[in-house]
């Protein structure tokens, strides 16, 4: 590996973001939707004080309302990494960019690598902008402020650059269009897979509890959104689940009572290092 | 036999069911023009993949420059002009010469003047702060130029380098060409401009259904000199004509004479005259490159 080439391409590929004006419409949705929440919470609590709710209820409704707006988020963070990271080696094979640059004295992990380096530092920038943004803006127009709003930043952008990786690894094989939408729909069932896992955890039915773990063990990003949520749950909000039922308050997929462990989030390491290893076999593997 | 700048044995690739080279030995020489024929789907642009390290070989092997086929290191010393000549749209022609000055290791205060100078050569210079997305594929085609002639490279594969070319323009790549070859370096021209290869190559390979069907220089494929003279009132005894050489005689009036050294033409003429001939139109017979060309393409199977 040459880390001076890795970094050329890694600039190169920051360069093509701003400069194709897809980082400033991405940037543009995240203030308008930024607006959008604080204008909907500012109403959301002026209302409810308007009914002479409890100020702790509020916040408790308040906190939820953001786990929902992080979900929105990280819904949004993971469609950005398919649709920019798919295409990133998929379309320079298709249009031909990549043959004069290959034939220079590149080697294909180095272009991979270079091209997934910049997409991160993007993506990860981009989620740590919009989701500090958003939670500033809550925190403005409510005065709730979430325990560890850095701990959720972190996991939304970690979030998206496991999915950026599966897009950008599967786009060395195939079409751009087709990259994109396998690995939305991979985000999509994982996501499923982890909540069906949740609800068999709550009525103890063992063997699909089963799928949820395996799911988040082939496709991270789950149990990485477990993260966010922990980041955002306040510990009040903790405290009146531990009091009831909370093997059923798990079911609940904007729910989590303790952090991803640390096992797994060492896994989640390993997995994006597993994945860009396979991403860089297969883009060596391709015939141009 | 010194080293070869290329030298290909029995290589050998296939796609899927398609085999796109048969057992293909090339042979280039230091400093020579070479081209590449042969009809769409020839195999042409599967040698230059193989050349460059783009794809790997089923079977067979090679050197380029000394070293094996797919060698990384040898690419720091060749230039290349891709087919499908595509830049970043978003980067400017400067741009793109810095990001190919990088990938090529070209750094230090060389650097600035060879960009300007292959922008220059290429006749770009004065839009090189513009977004490739903006050239006309001509343009892209010149910059693509620009980009396979930095740090003149001792080998410089062009791939169709005049496809999207003017006749201007391709005036202008043929003058870079020959100073390029003047300054040293080794140049592969993949085309099917016949009259492109007739101007500018040393040595031609013709390649058909992935194998070479015919090879040498430009002499050894066209073929002998001949001239064709339409005459008419020629008188019956046409012994005389046997000093020049074996003539045929045309239907149409059509004479030809071959082998036929170029500068005995206007004996020939004078000959006819003063033997009662009228002589309506002289024609250098020399089969062209199409000719040849079409001729091997049509008859190999």
């Amino acid at each position: 590996m040459s880390p001076r080439l890795v970094l050329a391409i890694a600039s190169l590929t920051i360069r093509e973001i701003a400069r194709r004006r897809i980082l400033w419409v991405m940037l543009g949705l995240s203030v308008a939707s930024v607006v959008l929440v604080g204008w909907g919470v500012d109403r959301l609590v002026t209302l409810a004080r308007g009914e002479s709710l409890d100020e702790v209820e509020i916040r408790i409704g308040v906190s939820q309302v953001l786990i929902m707006i992080a979900f929105m988020f990280s819904f949004v963070l993971a469609m950005s990494a398919a649709f920019l990271g798919a295409p990133a080696i998929a379309s320079d094979v298709e249009t031909g960019t990549v043959h004069a640059m290959l034939a220079r004295p590149l080697r294909r992990a180095d272009l991979f690598l270079g091209r997934w380096l910049g997409l991160a530092v993007v993506m990860a920038a981009y989620a740590a902008l919009s989701g500090s943004l958003a939670i500033a803006v809550v925190r403005l127009v409510s005065g709730h402020a979430p325990p560890e709003p850095a701990v959720a930043v972190a996991f939304l952008a970690f979030q998206s650059v496991t999915v950026l990786t599966v897009a950008l690894t599967l786009g060395t094989r195939l079409p751009s269009i087709a990259a994109g939408a396998v690995t939305v729909v991979l985000f999509g069932l994982g996501w499923f897979a982890g909540v069906l896992g949740n609800v068999a955890v709550a009525f103890g039915a063992a063997p699909l509890a089963g799928v949820g773990d395996a799911a988040r063990i082939l496709l991270p990003s789950d149990g990485l959104w477990r993260g966010v949520i922990y980041g955002l749950e306040p510990p009040v909000v903790l405290f009146v689940a531990a009091g009831r039922n909370a093997t059923a308050m798990q079911a609940n997929p904007f729910f989590a009572s303790s952090p991803p462990p640390f096992a797994f989030i060492a896994w989640s390491v390993a997995w994006v290092v597993l994945v860009l290893g396979v991403g860089i076999v297969l883009f060596r593997r391709r015939e141009l | 036999m010194t080293a070869a700048a290329i030298e290909t044995s029995a290589l050998r690739k296939v796609y899927g069911r398609t085999v796109a080279l048969d057992r293909l030995d090339l042979r280039v020489e230091h400093g020579e023009v070479f081209g590449l024929l042969g009809p769409n789907g020839a195999g042409k642009t599967t040698v230059v993949k193989l050349l460059l390290g783009l794809a790997r070989a089923t079977g067979g092997g090679g050197t380029v420059l000394g070293r094996p086929l797919g060698d990384r290191e040898v690419r720091r010393r060749i230039g290349y002009l891709p087919e499908l000549f595509r830049y970043q749209a978003w980067l400017t022609a400067l741009e793109v010469l810095e990001l190919h000055a990088t990938l090529a290791g070209i750094h230090g205060p060389a650097r600035a003047p060879e960009i300007a100078r292959v922008l220059d050569l290429a006749g770009i210079a004065s839009r090189s702060r513009d977004r490739t997305g903006g050239f006309s594929k001509g343009m892209q085609q010149r910059l693509g130029l620009a980009v396979a002639l930095l740090r003149d490279p001792e080998l410089v594969v062009l791939d169709e380098p005049t496809s999207a070319l003017d006749p201007v323009g391709r005036d202008d790549v043929r003058s870079i060409i020959r100073e390029a070859r003047a300054r040293g370096s080794t140049i592969i021209l993949n085309s099917h401009m016949l009259g492109e290869v007739e101007r500018l190559c040393d040595h031609v390979a013709v390649v058909h259904h992935g194998r070479i069907v015919a090879a040498g220089t430009l002499a050894d494929l066209l073929g002998e000199p001949a001239v064709r003279v339409r005459v008419s009132d020629l008188p019956a005894d046409r012994s005389w004509l046997a000093a020049f050489g074996p003539a045929e005689e045309a239907a149409d009036g059509w004479l030809t004479v071959r082998p036929l050294e170029e500068a005995r033409v206007p004996d020939l003429v004078a000959e006819i005259v003063a033997h009662g001939g009228r002589v309506h139109a002289v024609d250098p017979g020399r089969r062209s490159l199409e000719d040849v060309f079409l001729g091997l393409v049509r008859d190999t199977p």
